[in-house]
């Protein structure tokens, strides 16, 4: 009988690892995203300073240029803030703030729209319609205007201090919710074409309940596209994230995320204070650039025909 | 046809009814029209008399269907802010944002057109590459970001472009166009660009791709075996067929430009509905951010429903069989 | 006399990423004016490629790699692709498989017409479409006027095949190229096709390259055959004769294997083993490991396609 090869030593052997190591754009921006990953959850350990501890920073270090400039100041690399904060430091907090919401809103999107896209694709009919109906007006609206609405709404219901108090895991629902409809399709697609294979027929003639049959038997099957489109999803909620904290409806100045970050450097760019926004700005759109590109290779390399465009 | 058109504007309404709902609820739940009306300084009893007065004590579906009602009419609420019906606060807002959406959509179209033909029909050539590398790069950069780059590089750098406000504007007919004086237009560059920096390569990943695939069509290989020239086979043949997926697709897209047009004029400080929208929220201005829902949902439902009758009128199987 | 096409040792390649594969080999023969050659054999057998690439329409990494194709005093692989656009749809024309695919969905039959002659000819709207009722009522249309602003999807199968054949007319080409041409189509119609085709090939004296894995039909309609496999071609002489006489082993099973050959009640026979992929083709004559007479020479060598005692062409080594 032949050994069978362990786990680890099948994933070494595939083509996936392979087909990734000889893709020098996939293996790039991999390795960028986890030293982002690295520096952004780790920001504690790497930050020479805490920007949300008053007594670290003075407001007679404010807009400092970085230190590659005249006037430069070698303790802030890249310069400080208008409240006296080194930048650097902040920014790692910030882009740690901005994968938090990233991927706690995508779980949260994934969670209900798996949910919905299992329901809908199973049972069919009437519920299905109804629920995808609701899926497409949502998404027709765009899901930056639904997020926009939903935290407009929470903060009117909170009040402006309150939902800064709760930015955290309020922004994680509103773009949680914002964007379920584009897990609930891709599930739902996917279900209907597992549905008509046989083994699903087969275990309904075993007598196995719909539950079981659905968690067991098609869920498992239905995530490869899921775990496609959450790459490109983790991206879409980070930017989602920077454009509410932009427009005022995110995170604090107080614990700026990389969007509040460019929301607060902006008013200061008209005073030649120009790195207060660019360096936030380049670090957001690298990490979201190094994941929608790793997740166009994922789809290139999963099923080239899954979604277009 | 007339069945499938009448088929979509009813859905249609359906969705706005719903939107409607949302709307009310939301204002139900935050706003107080008394003091919409009077301010603050009112006493509790002429308070609750101006309340059943104006029919607040009433249930649910009763003042929804008079919110309907009024909606229907054109009367969407005062807003608490400017002290003004919010339906003519947006109707004095509309134009800037719909002068800014409608000139970002000709650039989209006139560049994704015929950039998203070249990288389908030469996709092995260095510039169709570099155009791919680029929107790929162009959808990384939120609108915001791009649009103080554009800031920095044209207004604080070499002051050639002015950063915010529309210009000089021309009153025709109550419409305030920035289109017809040169000081207008310059004000409407760089927020069109900067609007159009994230559709634009999302609309030539499309056309591209749907291209591609239209290419790959028997039908394509039987124009080459006609002896067409390569225009006539790329534009009448291939193009005519991706112009339906890209209709479709495309127009809903060009509806969400209205939601990038809130990032956007916050940036340029665009006297249109999105600030608008945002200082309302600002200001708890529940009336006008709920008229603004609901004109936008309106708008959106129109885009959408216009989208479909389009693309049944191009689409010659839909026309005749009246399905979609 | 010269023929009308000449098609001498036609090689084709395929440019994989990790190989090249040879898609047809050494493929040659001739078509006369107002001569019908078909071409058949298994599907793969690389019967569509040979048709395609006398037009060079072949898609991307597929290209001629050797041979010449001598049309009307013109070596076809040599032109440049605004030569040869000439030559397509005007001196050439063909016919595709499946007439639901090649017509063009979202253009009505006068545009998709109309566009045909005035690629070829400077003439005006009015008389191109004089040209194209006049085509159509040649294919027995009924009220071709109507039909002209028409779109595809409102018609039949078998209408929408008389289109595409009217459409192969319009210029009065000296050859058609027929690829499967009824094969998409209901059994009832397929039989009305042919005929029209037969008909007016020989009305228009043109030269008809029907491309059919049908032996039926090649036998009604043509008047030589040539039997592909695995890029090559085995045997070609007249169909008359190599239908009733067939001198490859593998025509042979071909013949053997149609119903109309063995008695009611009878098994079909068939031919073991499946046609080999071009990534891996077997040493020697490609259809060694299904061939009964099979000797060690097969196994090393490639038969190549002579003249035999009977006059007819046949590339195997144990046909004298």
């Amino acid at each position: 009988m032949q050994p069978t090869r362990s786990r680890w030593r099948r994933f070494r052997e595939s083509f996936f690892l392979h087909d990734f190591l000889h893709d020098r754009l996939a293996l790039t921006s991999f390795i960028v995203l986890v030293i982002l990953l690295v520096l952004g959850l780790g920001a504690p350990f790497f930050a020479p300073s805490n920007p949300y501890d008053p007594s670290t920073y003075d407001l007679l270090n404010a807009e400092q240029p970085p230190a590659f400039m005249e006037n430069g100041q070698a303790q802030f690399p890249l310069g400080t803030d208008a409240q006296g904060r080194d930048m650097y430091s902040t920014m790692l907090y910030g882009m740690r703030v901005s994968l938090i919401i990233g991927f706690g809103a995508v779980l949260m999107q994934a969670f209900i729209g798996i949910v919905v896209g299992l329901i809908s694709g199973y049972f069919g009919g009437r519920l299905d319609s109804a629920l995808m109906r609701l899926a497409d007006v949502q998404l027709s609206f765009s899901t930056y205007m639904v997020a926009i609405f939903i935290s407009a709404i929470f903060q009117a219901a909170f009040g402006v201090a309150m939902y800064e108090k709760i930015a955290i895991p309020l922004l994680i629902l509103v773009i949680g919710f914002a964007e379920w409809p584009q897990y609930a399709r891709t599930v739902r697609a996917s279900v209907l074409a597992e549905k008509k294979k046989e083994y699903v027929e087969a275990a309904r003639v075993i007598g196995l309940s719909k539950r079981r049959i659905m968690f067991r038997h098609i869920l498992p099957n239905t995530l490869s596209p899921v775990f496609v489109i959450s790459t490109i999803q983790v991206a879409n909620a980070i930017m989602s994230e920077a454009a509410l904290s932009f427009v005022g409806l995110g995170m604090p100045v107080t614990m700026p995320s990389l969007g509040s970050l460019i929301n607060v450097g902006f008013e200061y760019i008209f005073s030649g204070s120009w790195w207060i926004t660019l360096f936030p700005g380049i670090v957001l759109v690298v990490l979201v650039l190094v994941i929608n590109l790793l997740g166009d290779w994922l789809r290139d390399y999963l099923n080239p025909k899954l979604y277009k465009g | 046809m007339v069945a499938f058109i009448i088929r979509r504007v009813l859905q249609g309404m359906m969705v706005m009814v719903v939107i409607a709902l949302i709307g009310f609820a939301i204002k139900q739940s935050f706003g107080d029209p008394v003091r919409e009306i009077t301010g603050i300084s009112v006493s509790a009893e002429e308070r609750e008399a101006l309340r059943e007065e104006l029919g607040l004590n009433d249930p649910f579906m009763v003042q929804f269907g008079r919110f309907l009602y009024n909606a229907a009419h054109g009367d969407l609420g005062q807003s608490f802010f400017y002290k003004k019906p919010a339906m003519e606060v947006i109707l004095s807002k509309a134009p800037a944002t719909l002068e800014l959406v409608f000139c970002s959509a000709i650039l989209i179209v006139l560049l994704s057109v015929p950039l998203g033909i070249y990288c389908a029909i030469r996709p092995k050539q260095l510039f169709a590459k570099f155009v791919m590398g680029a929107s790929t790069v162009g959808v990384s950069i939120p609108v915001f970001l791009t649009a103080i780059m554009l800031i920095y590089i044209f207004s604080i750098e070499l002051h050639w472009l002015p950063s915010f406000g529309r210009g000089e504007t021309v009153n025709i007919g109550g419409w305030q166009t920035g289109l017809l004086t040169w000081d207008g237009i310059k004000h409407l560059i760089m927020p069109t660009v900067a609007l159009s920096s994230i559709m634009l390569p999302l609309f030539i990943r499309l056309i591209r791709s749907e291209m591609m695939e239209v290419l790959q069509n028997e039908y394509i290989k039987y124009a080459w075996a006609k002896g067409l020239p390569p225009l006539r086979v790329w534009i009448v043949h291939a193009f005519r067929n991706t112009l339906l997926p890209v209709i479709t697709v495309g127009g809903v897209q060009l509806g969400i430009t209205i939601a990038f047009t809130i990032l956007t004029e916050t940036v340029f400080s665009w006297q249109g509905m999105g600030s608008m929208f945002i200082q309302a929220v600002e200001r708890a201005d529940s009336s006008l951010m709920v008229a603004y829902l609901v004109v936008v949902g309106f708008i959106f439902v129109v885009v959408n429903t216009v989208v479909d009758i389009i693309y049944g009128l191009v689409n010659p199987t839909v026309r005749i069989t009246g399905r979609k | 006399m010269q023929p009308l096409l000449e098609v001498k040792n036609l090689c084709v390649e395929f440019a994989m990423r990790s190989q090249v594969l040879r898609a047809l080999r050494d493929v040659s023969f001739t078509i006369g004016k107002g001569e019908r050659l078909g071409l058949v054999g298994e599907s793969g057998a690389g019967k569509t490629l040979t048709g395609f690439s006398i037009l060079n329409l072949i898609s991307k990494p597929g290209y001629i790699s050797g041979g010449s194709i001598l049309f009307e005093g013109r070596d076809l692989a040599e032109l440049t692709i605004e030569q040869i656009r000439d030559i397509r749809g005007n001196r050439i024309s063909m016919i595709f498989q499946d007439p639901m695919m090649t017509l063009n969905p979202v253009l009505t039959i006068r545009t998709q017409m109309v566009e045909t002659i005035k690629a070829h000819q400077k003439i005006s709207d009015k008389e191109a479409e004089k040209i194209a009722l006049d085509k159509l009522q040649r294919v027995y249309i009924p009220s071709p006027e109507k039909r002209l602003d028409q779109y595809p999807h409102e018609l039949s199968g078998g209408m929408r095949q008389r289109i595409v054949i009217a459409i192969s007319l319009l210029t009065n080409p000296g050859l058609i190229i027929a690829d499967e041409p009824t094969t998409a189509l209901d059994v009832t119609i397929q039989a009305e096709i042919m005929d029209l085709l037969l008909e007016l090939c020989r009305d228009e004296d043109m030269g008809l390259l029907l491309i059919t894995h049908d032996l039926a039909v090649v036998s009604e309609v043509t008047q030589k055959i040539a039997v592909m496999y695995a890029g090559r071609i085995v045997e070609m002489g007249p169909t008359r004769d190599v239908v009733d006489h067939p001198e490859h082993p593998y025509t042979r099973g071909l013949i053997a294997a149609l119903p109309q050959s063995c008695d009611q009640g009878q098994r079909l026979l068939q031919i073991p083993g499946i046609m080999p992929s071009l990534a891996n083709l077997p040493s020697g004559c490609s259809f060694h490991p299904r061939c009964e007479l099979c000797q060690d020479i097969c196994k090393r060598e490639v038969p190549v396609l002579e003249t035999k005692a009977s006059g007819r062409h046949v590339a195997c080594f144990m046909v004298k």
